[in-house]
C-alpha cells in the first residue's frame, strides 16, 4: 500500500515564499511543509466530548479514596 | 484538562445484563487464549489508556501505522496494536461473528467482535518499527515469534486480570479525576523501567518547576533480562516519594503494558498513553525506550518534529550528571568544569554496586532508596 496524495492548489508567490523558508531546514518539500502546518492548525479545532458524568466521577473517586490517591 | 487523543476516551467494559449476556454464552463461542501481553493490550484498549482504538487494529490502519506512524484517519500512531494467532485457529474463526478472549488462566477476559483476518510481513513489521531486523533486538524477536494471522476488530472487557500490584493501577479515567481533584492543570509524565537515582529525580522536579504536578507512571509487564523486577521499581519510588516530593505534587501509577523497545516510535506512542491519562506534558530523555545502540540517544526526541499535532508537550533532557565542583546535578549546557570532575548516571554501574552488594553514593542514589532496592534478595529479572 502506497502513501495516498491528493493535488491542491495554492498562489505561487505563497509556494514560492515557503521554498525560501524551508531552505536549509529538515523540511524536505513544500509538501512536506504544508501538511506539517495544516496537522498543527487542525489539531486546534478538535472535536471535544465530555469525559464523563458526574455520576461516574463520583464513584471513581471513591475507589481514589479507598487507595489513598486523595483524602 | 487535555483532551483523549481524538477527542473521546474510549471505555469498553462491560458491566450488568450485558456481561451477564455473554458469559451466558461464553462457552459456545470460539475462543483464543492470551499471553499475557496480550491480555495488558485488550484492558488498556477497554479502559482507554490507548484511546482512540476500540479494538485490535485492521489490515488498513496496520500498514498506515507501518508506513506512516499514523492510523488510516491521519492521527499520529506509531506501534501496532495486533493479535496474532496461528493458521489453523484463525480457520476456525469468521469474519462477522464473536470470539471469546481467554487470560493465561483460561478465564474469560473479553469478546472479540470478529472484523477482519489478515496476513502480514514480519520483516516489514520488524524493519518500520524497530528499523532492524536483527533477532538480537527484543522487539524484533518478538515480532518474529508471532503467530502468522492477525485478527482485528473492536472488543469488550469482561473482566480485568488480577494483578499483584492493584492497589497502583488506574484507567486513564481515575487519573484524570484525579488531577481534576488535586487542582492539576498540567501535569507531566514520567515513563519509567528502573528504579529511581539523582538523575531522573532532578529530570521530575525539574520539570516540576513549571507545571502542577508529576504523574510517575512505570510500565509494569515483560521486560528484558537483567531489568528491575517490577515489585523494586515500585517500591523505590514510593520510597522516594515518601522521603523527597511533597505529597501534592507527585502521584504514581502503574502502566501494565510491555515494552517494546521501539524507540523513537515508542517515544511517541508513550506521550499518546500520557496524554489519554490527562498529562499536558512528557519527559523525554535520552535513548528513550531504546535498547543497546540500535537508536541514536536523542531519535526518540527528533521524531516528535513530524507530530505537530499530537496534542501533549514533550520536555526534552539531555544527560545529567553530578559535578564535584558544581557540588549538584548538572548538564553540558550549565557546567564549565572537566569530565574529570563528573560523575555519571550509569545504570551498569549502579546495578553492578547493587549486585555486589554495594551502597551506590549519595550523588548517585539516595540512600533510602538504595536500602530498599538492597531489601530484595534478587532485584533483577532473570
Amino acid at each position: 500500500m502506497g502513501k495516498e496524495f491528493k493535488t491542491i492548489s495554492i498562489p505561487t508567490s505563497l509556494y514560492k515564499k515557503i521554498e525560501e523558508i524551508i531552505k536549509g531546514t529538515e523540511v524536505s518539500s513544500v509538501s512536506s511543509y504544508v501538511t506539517k502546518v495544516l496537522r498543527e492548525s487542525l489539531s486546534r479545532g478538535q472535536e471535544k466530548h465530555d469525559v464523563f458524568s458526574k455520576e461516574d466521577e463520583e464513584k471513581v473517586k471513591e475507589r481514589l479514596k479507598a487507595l489513598g490517591y486523595i483524602d | 484538562m487535555i483532551q483523549p487523543h481524538g477527542g473521546r476516551l474510549v471505555e469498553r467494559i462491560l458491566k450488568g445484563e450485558q456481561k451477564k449476556k455473554i458469559l451466558d454464552k461464553a462457552a459456545g463461542l470460539p475462543s483464543v487464549t492470551l499471553d499475557a501481553e496480550s491480555v495488558s493490550d485488550v484492558e488498556n484498549i477497554a479502559t482507554g489508556v490507548f484511546s482512540p482504538l476500540e479494538g485490535f487494529m485492521g489490515k488498513e490502519d496496520f500498514h498506515h501505522v507501518l508506513k506512516q506512524m499514523r492510523l488510516s484517519s491521519d492521527l499520529p500512531w506509531t506501534i501496532p496494536i495486533v493479535l496474532d494467532v496461528g493458521t489453523e485457529d484463525a480457520a476456525k474463526l469468521k469474519a462477522g461473528g464473536q470470539v471469546l478472549l481467554r487470560n493465561e488462566k483460561d478465564e474469560p477476559a473479553a469478546v472479540l467482535h470478529l472484523e477482519e483476518k489478515y496476513h502480514y510481513d514480519k520483516e516489514e513489521m520488524a524493519e518500520k518499527v524497530f528499523q532492524t531486523t536483527d533477532a538480537a533486538h527484543p522487539g524484533v524477536a518478538k515480532v518474529k515469534s508471532m503467530k502468522d494471522v492477525l485478527l482485528a476488530g473492536k472488543i469488550d472487557l469482561i473482566q480485568e486480570s488480577p494483578t499483584s500490584f492493584a492497589r497502583y493501577k488506574l484507567s486513564p479515567k481515575e487519573t484524570r479525576v484525579l488531577f481534576k481533584e488535586k487542582g492539576w492543570r498540567t501535569v507531566v509524565g514520567f515513563q519509567t523501567r528502573n528504579t529511581p537515582h539523582i538523575g531522573h529525580e532532578y529530570v521530575q522536579k525539574t520539570a516540576l518547576t513549571f507545571v502542577d504536578g508529576v504523574f510517575i507512571n512505570p510500565v509494569i509487564g515483560r521486560k528484558k533480562k537483567g531489568d528491575f523486577k517490577d515489585e523494586v521499581i515500585l517500591a523505590s519510588y514510593e520510597e522516594l516519594i515518601k522521603n523527597y516530593y511533597l505529597k501534592e505534587r507527585a502521584v504514581m501509577a502503574i502502566l501494565q503494558m510491555e515494552m517494546r523497545y521501539a524507540g523513537p516510535r515508542e517515544a511517541i506512542f508513550h506521550a499518546i498513553i500520557r496524554k489519554n491519562f490527562g498529562c499536558t506534558h512528557i519527559i523525554i530523555g535520552r535513548d528513550h525506550a531504546g535498547v543497546g545502540t540500535y537508536y541514536h540517544p536523542y531519535a526518540a526526541q527528533d521524531i516528535f518534529e513530524e507530530f505537530p499535532d499530537l496534542g501533549i508537550i514533550p520536555l526534552f533532557f539531555r544527560s545529567f550528571y553530578y559535578c564535584r565542583k558544581c557540588l549538584s546535578v548538572v548538564n553540558e549546557k550549565i557546567c564549565p568544569h572537566p569530565p574529570a570532575e563528573q560523575i555519571q548516571f550509569s545504570g551498569t554501574k549502579i546495578r553492578d554496586m547493587l549486585v555486589k552488594g554495594e551502597y551506590p553514593p549519595p550523588e548517585l542514589v539516595r540512600p533510602e532508596v538504595a536500602r530498599i532496592i538492597m531489601e530484595f534478595k534478587n532485584p533483577f529479572n532473570e
